[in-house]
């Protein structure tokens, strides 16, 4: 994620000698913000732990021992166990996998929605960016987070439906509860793409005006050419950059759902379900909230001060907000 | 500018109406029903049941006698704190005050979806200003504080605990605040809704979240404005700090918070469902969550309707004080 920038190709083909490139500018600038590099290799070493660690630990996040009971943290439980007698490490990391997946994939969906729609809106222009504009404008006065929950709690027995189909595909076999999560994908990916579409439209209609377009446009150059290798470079900034500050937002939304019951199903966990568990029993065993709770906000912090660096780094003032 | 609302108000109108329809067909288009329970129901007693709330009938036939209703019948705002449930205390009447019939719930037998809202409104009102009062005090305060004292103690302060707000969860800082304030310091009650105090904790947790958003925004909105050639003149006369920032700088800088007062409303609309589970308050975002795991079909979409109701008039308020704080912006 931090190499996408310098990656970015807009280079022009005229150049004499070789400077620096706006995105290895952009880099520069990046590395040199130390919160924002602390936070992507947090943020990658957190990621990297989760993903690859679980299968070593010879615990599963379903093990129960109940002569163990709630323990305090020790050197065979780092994290304690619940009072089922569960690793909580284990679970924690295991959570954080599904967590982290969420963010990630749902703020993708909303990525896809959103940069597709603000661009056609924005090319096309006219009567149908008109059009399209009015239905996001119509979107935003909705009441979102209720038409998630509703989401979630009515097409509880179509994704139940789902997860069976799905595991009957070898590599998901395992993969109990599959179905509400790819409802949870869905559902917020489809209420987390109008400010994407927004941000990108007015993007798109800004550099679209640039005389480097319309030297492209004399030099009879395709429209797919210039959507392609100018304008969405140039529109890539803004769009690294929410799309960064989007995923702790899908992951509050994820464990917002978890604390009303509406995540994924136990014994499965998330970090939400994980934090909710721990806030009812807090006062008897703290370490059930504050494990989750702390890697939870830590993660959100590190997601928000790398999307803050960013966008320093890429100089986009419109992103947020 | 009276044309100006009139014209949005007008465009609440489709607005609402596919919210209505969208609503009334998710909920009965999914499989299962309010009466498919875990107790199973002998077949009679279901189509006796069906029959009593019109389910039986068609669903375009019953869609339009919803709709027929839901539909305003007179203007009589004042009549909106009319007693509702008649219990003695002033309510949120919506069949006095506009006519609208949201029909009879589900669930509670022999209540009117009008009634239940009428008597958990008010609480959840109550709250949702609670909360936003202590958003905008504290966030503007502190916002304010760290664009004057730029890069010190204070700005950095500022920033972490507006950055600590972002990230923790209401979930996680509403009992960690009843664990210190309730539990330890015994100052308040850990959950109810009696005394005054109890509203204390509750909507300081509901507005911390949104005092940390409008910190930041304040915070660049006056450092943006601080720079502006007005300020220096300001300076130049000999105006005081404190004038100069009430005086002068507050309304041009507080541009960004009011545009962001849109979002943070139906944010502690929707937060307000988990506040209320926390603190116990007897409010209409519980309700409304019970209510969907209910499947009360009527009861869902009305509060839908009413959320969907106070957050385009909300919006429309947020759009005219942003006008009327910024007049470059103009009415369309």
């Amino acid at each position: 994620m931090i190499a996408a920038p310098a990656t970015a190709p807009s280079v022009p083909p005229a150049a004499a000698e070789r400077p620096h490139s706006p995105g290895r500018d952009a880099w520069l600038r990046l590395r040199r913000n130390r919160l924002a590099v602390v936070s992507g290799i947090f943020l990658l070493a957190l990621a990297f732990t989760c993903i690859v660690v679980p299968p070593f630990l010879g615990q599963g996040y379903a093990d129960q021992n109940l002569s163990l009971g709630a323990t305090s943290p020790s050197a065979a439980h780092w994290f304690g166990t619940d009072e089922l007698g569960r690793d909580q490490f284990a679970r924690v990391l295991y959570g954080g996998r599904i967590s982290l997946m969420v963010g990630f994939v749902a703020s993708l969906v909303a990525l896809s929605i959103g940069v597709t729609y603000g661009a056609v809106a924005g090319y096309v222009g006219g009567k149908l960016d008109a059009l399209l504009m009015r239905v996001v404008d119509i979107l935003y006065a909705l009441p979102f987070t209720i038409f998630v929950i509703l989401i979630m709690v009515f097409l509880k027995e179509p994704m139940n439906d789902l997860d069976a189909w799905l595991r009957r595909f070898d590599f998901l076999k395992n993969l109990q509860g599959i179905g509400k999560i790819v409802g949870l994908f869905a559902a917020i990916g489809a209420v987390e793409w109008l400010t994407m579409a927004r941000i990108v439209r007015g993007q798109v209609l800004t550099v679209k005006k640039m005389e480097y377009i319309e030297a492209a446009r004399t030099l009879g150059y395709s429209h797919a050419r210039i959507i392609f290798r100018h304008i969405i470079p140039n529109v890539l900034g803004p769009v690294i950059v929410f799309t960064t500050l989007t995923i702790p937002a899908v992951m509050m939304l994820e464990s917002f759902l978890s604390f009303l019951g509406l995540g994924v199903d136990a014994p499965l966990s998330s970090w939400g379900t994980l934090i909710k568990d721990g806030a009812d029993k807090m006062e008897d065993f703290p370490w059930l909230l504050i494990f989750p709770g702390g890697l939870f906000a830590t993660t959100l912090l590190a997601l928000n001060l790398l999307g803050d660096g960013l966008r320093d780094a890429l100089d986009v003032r419109a992103a947020k907000d | 500018m009276l044309r100006f609302i009139l014209k949005r108000l007008l465009e609440t109108i489709p607005v609402l109406l596919v919210i209505v329809t969208a609503t009334f067909f998710m909920l009965r288009l999914v499989p299962g029903g309010p009466f498919t329970a875990e107790k199973a129901v002998s077949k009679e007693i279901m189509q006796n049941l069906e029959a009593h709330y019109g389910l039986d009938k068609p669903l375009g036939r019953q869609y339009l006698s919803y709709l027929a209703d839901l539909a305003p019948k007179r203007f009589a705002p004042w009549r909106l704190f009319a007693d509702a449930d008649r219990n003695g205390t002033l309510d949120f009447d919506l069949q006095a005050a506009f006519g609208i019939n949201l029909g009879p719930s589900f669930k509670y037998p022999n209540r009117t979806v009008n009634e239940i809202i009428a008597g958990k409104l008010p609480a959840s009102l109550e709250l949702g200003l609670w909360a936003l009062l202590v958003a905008l005090a504290l966030g503007i305060t502190l916002g304010v504080l760290a664009a004057m004292r730029k890069n010190t103690g204070v700005d950095y302060a500022a920033s972490t605990l507006a950055m600590v707000g972002i990230c923790v969860p209401t979930f996680v800082m509403g009992p960690l605040l009843v664990l210190l304030f309730a539990l330890h310091l015994r100052w308040f009650n850990a959950s109810g809704w009696y005394i005054a105090a109890d509203r204390v904790l509750p909507a300081a947790t509901l507005g911390l979240v949104y005092a940390a958003y409008i910190a930041r925004l304040t915070r660049g909105g006056m450092l943006e404005v601080l720079n502006q050639d007005y300020i220096r003149t300001a300076r130049a006369k000999g105006a005081s700090e404190l004038r100069i920032v009430l005086r002068h700088a507050l309304r041009g800088g507080l541009l960004p918070v009011v545009t962001f007062l849109g979002p943070a409303i139906a944010g502690i609309i929707s937060g307000s469902f988990v506040i209320e589970t926390i603190f116990q308050i007897p409010g209409l975002g519980r309700e409304f969550v019970n209510s969907a795991f209910n499947r009360d079909y009527t009861l869902v979409s009305g509060t839908v309707l009413l959320y969907a109701g106070l957050i385009v008039g909300l919006n429309l308020v947020v759009d005219v004080i942003q006008v009327w704080l910024n007049p470059r912006l103009k009415f369309e």
